[in-house]
Formats: structure tokens, sequence, C-alpha cells
């Protein structure tokens, strides 16, 4: 069993067999963890495929499992995860948010209020939005 | 803190959202049960905006328009750094930093009024071009440090602390500008701020750099106070 927290949440998935810097999991739990998903191409999340390494297709797919941490590596995002290997983080790399925010497309997000509710910035589409930050601390 | 142009504007297309950078839902409830605003309170636990807005304090502000669209991006929300004028001993600062606190307070919520009022046509709304000079890209680092942040956040509420510690340390060493993620992780004063020693000590090495940016706007401070 592993944890994957996403931008939803924790998200608990069985991890298969693997070191601790692997993340082996079933291509469904994979999509559901992560929004990319395994075609003949590669993994793909639209039209962006990462290809399956040739010489060494077993560090990345083996039988209905994939590793999503290898996958992660290659494609240059940031991964961290607990030292026993039970709880990743998945996040996105430093040129795809740079691409993101020099579009201009204010990047979307889904936060809950105080009474867990949750509202969306694309809630907002057709308002002039002033997103502002604060903190107890 | 933003009632009163909600109150004004909400008939006119405007809205304000404000998110609290609060890994702990208790801390931030006394705050918004107090001032009861009107507009959406939202509780980023593990300070996702930090990650897709590259931001790096309390408080900051991006301006989006009717189309989904930045019209100014991350920048301080008109904060002075007046604090660090603070005489230790008074506990005071120089009347004329308060001031400039004000000023600098008021110049940008009239700046929030005048894009309420005139969108687009508001000296205020940045051009495309100018709202792309004025974005800082994140780099490999930050983007790092933000996963780093999110697990260790995770893992110290899962009581593994000292996991939790190694990889909230790493994460303020790699993204230092950052005082989200150093603040949220330190320990805090009795009254919930993360405001000893240690906080005085990474504000006062600063020297020359600044604690909130000057924002680049008319009317606004382009240099910080005397520090105390």
């Amino acid at each position: 069993m592993a944890t994957v927290l996403t931008e939803q949440g924790p998200v608990d998935v069985s991890a298969g067999p693997g070191s601790q810097d692997q993340l082996w999991l079933t291509r469904p739990d994979a999509d559901a963890v992560s929004g990319w998903a395994m075609k003949p191409e590669g993994l793909c999340k639209g039209d962006i495929c990462m290809p399956v390494p040739a010489d060494k297709a077993d560090d990345y797919v083996r039988d209905d499992h994939i590793n999503l941490a290898a996958f992660w590596d290659r494609m240059q995002k940031p991964s961290a995860h607990s030292q026993n290997g039970d709880v990743w983080v998945l996040g996105e790399s430093a040129d795809d948010r740079s691409a993101r925010l020099q579009s201009l497309e204010a990047p979307d997000f889904s936060l809950p209020d105080l009474d867990g509710k949750f509202h969306s910035l694309s809630d907002f589409r057709g308002k002039k939005v002033f997103l502002a930050t604060w903190a107890s601390w | 803190m933003w009632q009163a142009i909600y109150d004004d504007y909400q008939n006119n297309d405007f809205v304000v959202i404000a998110v609290a950078m609060d890994n702990d839902i208790e801390a931030a409830r006394p705050w918004i049960e107090d001032a009861k605003p009107t507009y959406p309170v939202l509780i980023d636990r593990y300070h996702q905006l930090a990650d897709l807005y590259n931001m790096v304090n309390v408080p900051q502000a991006v301006w989006i328009d009717e189309a989904g669209q930045i019209v100014r991006p991350t920048e301080n929300a008109g904060a002075f750094e007046g604090f660090r004028a603070l005489d230790f001993e008074s506990m005071t600062v120089p009347d004329d930093v308060s001031a400039t606190v004000q000023s600098s307070k008021k110049t940008y919520v009239a700046a929030i009024r005048d894009w309420a009022e005139n969108g687009v046509d508001s000296v205020h709304a940045f051009t495309p071009d100018q709202a792309q000079a004025h974005l800082e890209a994140p780099d490999d680092n930050k983007a790092k440090a933000h996963v780093m942040f999110r697990l260790g956040m995770y893992l110290q509420q899962t009581g593994n602390d000292a996991e939790a510690d190694s990889l909230l340390a790493q994460a303020a060493d790699l993204h230092p500008e950052s005082w989200t993620i150093w603040r949220q992780a330190a320990d805090k004063l009795e009254n919930g701020l993360a405001a000893g020693p240690a906080f005085w000590q990474r504000v006062n090495a600063l020297g020359e750099d600044h604690y909130y940016k000057p924002v680049d706007m008319a009317g606004m401070p382009t240099e910080g106070p005397p520090k105390g």
C-alpha cells in the first residue's frame, strides 16, 4: 500500500513490488493519481506522450504495472517520497509551471472553505477575481 | 480585510477570493469566524497556490480578469515592511514608517477599486506584455521545494516527525526566498505567530533584500524603511 498526495488530497493505492524509490502502480491507479495514462505511444496526458525507452522498458513497464516514479524522473518532474516509499508526492516541473504562467491563463485550483465545500477558480469565470493569500502564522 | 471593496463591487462582476496558507485549519478558523467575510475564504493546507503561482509570502495577490487571464501576476498585496524598523526597547516603529504602512495599504486598495470599477481600462491592469514582464519564473529548486514541503507537512501530521523535519528544512534551503514554507514549518509562539528569535534572525539576514517586495504601482514605496 502507498499513499500518493495529489492536489485533490491523499489517494491510497496498492503499490507493486520494487525498491523504495520506485512506484509501481496499476495503469488505472497511475492514471487516477497523476492524470497520465498508458497508450501505445507511451505514457500520455492530453496530446503529450512520454515514450517508453526501448532499451530499458523493464524499468518502466512490467505486465499491467508501470513505474510512475521512473516516468516522473524521465519527464524531469520533481517527486519526493518517504524513506520507506509508502508516501509519494509527484509535482510539476518548473518549466511547465513557467510556461503556464507565461500564457497568462490563470492556473485553476480547487480548495475547500471552512465547511469543507470546494470552490474552484474557474467557478468565477465572468468575474474579475482578486485572489489574495493570508495566513494565521 | 478586503470586505469593504467586495461590498462595493460585488455587483460589478468582481469577487475576492481569500486563501489561507494554513496547514492547520483550526489555526485559520478563529480569524475567519471573527471577520465573517461574505466572499469565499479557502484553506490551502499544502500551499498549492504557492506552487501554482510562485508565491513566497503572505499577503500576496493575483488579479485575474473575466476571461481567466492574469492582469497582475503574483505581487505583494500592498504590505510595507515597516516591522523591520521596530525598536525592540520601546516595541514601536517610527511614526513616518507607520504612516507608510498605512499609505501603502491605502494606495493598493484604491488600485483594486479602480480595477473593479474600470476593468481593462484601469491604469493598474497590466497589458499582456506588462503582465508577462512582471512574472517571476519558478526554477527547478523551487519546484522541488514545493513537493518536499507537501510531503514534509503530511508526514508531520501522520507522526513521522524526524523525516518531516528533515524534508521541511531541505525545502526551506531549496527555496530560501519563501517565507510561506519557512514560517509554516517554524515553531510558533503562544500567539500562533512564527515570530520568535529564529524569524528575526532570518529577517535580519535579508540585509538590503525585501521581506515584502515593493509593488510596481504609482504611489507605492520603492524602498524599505531604515532598519531598526
